[in-house]
């Protein structure tokens, strides 16, 4: 790797010393060839595992592409087609596995809007161990998925888990986190909050720290309270990372696959499958790439139309203001 | 218990803005009341237990670990988990380990060395078709990730990849995040460093790796630990491409465990400690990196 490095090193510097500066233009800082040698291996990296894959994705989902079958035939649109005919076989999967993204979306992204703005609140004060806080409630989103989904089935455990049993101290009787529902999106959503609401929390806290001291200061001596200063200050200052944490954060929802995955495998029945996991069990599992990719881009059209929706009706707000 | 430790670590630290420090310890005693003690015990207690709890049951008997009423430490520690994990052949959890840390490692290589580069040339150099290149990185941060599974997987297959570290360590270093990130903070950095070492006979490459990248560290240090953690903690890519009990990394390793295991619970809590604690190791000491970077990219995006 070093040696190799090296001599690209040379080669480009080589080049370099090679090329006179030009007259009367300006002086030319670099051989010509330097940028593009210099970009050449990421954008190799991009065309191969980014671009290419998206256009070839496209032409998957135009064909019957079974993985299996030495033929793959070309269909045209007849993927998508299927995708909004109730009478194919795909057409219930992949609505139910939207339903139930969507579901997760809607429950999801509103704890994890406000309980990390309050959490920020809190923790923007000056106090002993604040960093550690922060720490301490960033720590579970640097676990990922796998520990923490297998830690989340066994917590909510309907029989030997410590939730049940904190829960039966106050009286409440054993819930089948797994078995039913709604209980089973509750948990899912609990502990989805659990894991990643560090994440917004941090940013949100960065964002607190980005608003000037003296827009408080001025709205103290203009006779705000507490809730004053929130609303005129704290609020509109963080207009922007909102933006960001709304649109991140619905994205991050509907990508749900690994705790539906782990702790509940889709059920109770198929209620808490995901449309990731309907396609990702259609295109990996059944080896169905035609139908599966025609999923990806339905959910990804839909995943850009609403962060589309989000980003205006959020920026709205600020220029009627 | 954990908790009142790096507290006095962090009370030795003199005050973190000493500047002004009256109006500081003013608004501290007006605010921080006994309700916000409350609220931040709470919500420690929140955040530790179940992680407490993970490496307790590690250490229970399986009976211990059914018994109504629970305790919160075990009647016996036993490493019966550890001894049945560690010789369970059907689920090597140190080849895991190892396939983590080889993957997270070339990939965290091949991050660096292909995103300082082209972030170099983007923020420093002049060259036709410039734009046209950020623009279409900037895209791809928006598209979701999904819809490159299937074909990714495809190419995997075509590239003889499936089933191999490789898979692993290549195709995510296409992420535009590394890129745009070291872009960014080339842009900051002053022209005048590059300036007088170009007045001194340097050419583009000496001042890349001579000026630019030693005074990028903290930026390299950080973009290197998103991209490990990332790459150590990704679930649905490896557990798809990678079949072999050998060939599995950690998280996709832990749900064949939990899957052997169901409600074996030691043993399954076993794994996952095994999985965690180098990560929250690791975590301590470098949390103010990853927050920060976290953090900064946040605002930017």
């Amino acid at each position: 790797m070093t040696s190799s490095t090296f001599s690209a090193a040379q080669s480009i510097g080589a080049a370099v010393e090679a090329t006179p500066p030009r007259k009367g233009g300006r002086l030319r800082l670099n051989h010509p060839a330097t940028p593009y040698l210099m970009l050449a291996p990421y954008v190799v990296l991009l065309c191969a595992f980014v671009l290419g894959p998206a256009v070839f994705g496209i032409w998957v989902s135009l064909h019957d592409w079974d993985f299996l079958l030495p033929n793959k035939p070309f269909i045209g649109l007849q993927n998508y087609a299927d995708l909004i005919d109730p009478n194919s076989i795909t057409f219930e999967p992949f609505w139910k596995g939207m339903r139930a993204t969507a579901i997760f979306v809607v429950a999801s992204v509103p704890f994890l809007v406000l309980i990390p703005l309050g959490i920020a609140l809190l923790l923007n004060r000056t106090f002993p161990a604040r960093s550690f806080f922060r720490a301490m409630i960033f720590a579970p989103f640097v676990l990922g998925i796998a520990v923490i989904g297998v830690l989340f089935r066994y917590l909510l455990d309907s029989q030997f888990g410590l939730i049940n049993y904190l829960l039966g101290l106050v009286g409440i009787p054993a819930i089948g986190w797994t078995q039913t529902q709604p209980w089973a999106w509750v948990g899912l959503v609990g502990m989805t909050v659990w894991w990643t609401l560090g994440f917004n929390t941090v940013i949100y806290l960065a964002g607190l720290q980005g608003i000037p001291r003296d827009h408080y200061e001025a709205a103290s001596l203009d006779g705000a309270g507490a809730w004053g200063k929130f609303a005129y200050v704290t609020v509109p200052g963080l207009r922007n990372v909102l933006v960001f944490i709304v649109t991140t954060t619905v994205l991050a929802s509907a990508n749900m696959f690994g705790q539906s995955y782990l702790i509940t495998n889709g059920g109770p029945g198929d209620s808490t499958k995901t449309a990731i996991m309907v396609m990702t069990q259609e295109g990996l599992r059944s080896f169905k790439m035609g139908s599966a990719t025609a999923m990806s881009y339905i959910l990804a059209v839909f995943l850009i139309i609403i962060s589309a929706i989000n980003f205006m009706a959020l920026r709205e707000r600020e220029a009627k203001k | 218990m954990t908790v009142t430790e790096p507290s006095n670590e962090e009370l030795a630290r003199p005050a973190e803005a000493p500047s002004p420090a009256r109006r500081r310890r003013a608004y501290r005693q007006d605010r921080n009341g006994p309700f916000f003690w409350v609220a931040i015990v709470t919500l420690s207690l929140i955040f530790v237990i179940p992680l407490v709890w993970m490496i307790l049951t590690s250490f229970r008997t399986v009976e211990d670990s059914r018994r109504i009423p629970m305790t919160l430490i075990p009647d016996e520690l036993t490493l019966r988990a550890y001894q049945l994990m560690f010789a369970d052949e059907q689920n090597p959890v140190f080849l895991w380990a190892l396939n983590s840390l080889l993957a997270a490692t070339g990939h965290v290589l091949l991050v660096l060395i292909t995103a300082s580069m082209a972030a170099y040339a983007l923020a420093r150099l002049e060259f036709r078709g410039k734009n046209a290149l950020f623009g279409i990185i900037v895209i791809t941060l928006f598209v979701p990730g999904f819809i490159f599974l299937m074909p990714n997987y495809l190419i995997m297959d075509q590239l003889g990849w499936l089933d191999t570290l490789i898979a692993l360590i290549v195709p995510g270093a296409a992420g535009a995040f590394g890129v745009f990130f070291l872009r960014q903070f080339f842009l900051a950095i002053p022209k005048e460093l590059e300036e007088s070492a170009r007045i001194d006979g340097a050419n583009t490459w000496q001042i890349f790796t001579r000026i630019m990248l030693p005074n990028s560290k903290p930026a390299l240090v950080t973009l290197a630990l998103i991209a490990f953690l990332a790459n150590w903690n990704d679930f649905i890519w490896p557990i798809f491409v990678l079949f072999s009990p050998e060939r599995l990394t950690l998280p996709a390793g832990l749900s064949t465990l939990q899957a052997a295991y169901n409600i074996d619970y030691p043993v399954v809590m076993a794994g996952a400690t095994f999985a965690a604690v180098p990560v929250l190791i690791l975590f301590m000491f470098v949390q103010r990196y990853v927050i920060e970077g976290v953090a900064t990219s946040g605002l930017k995006g």
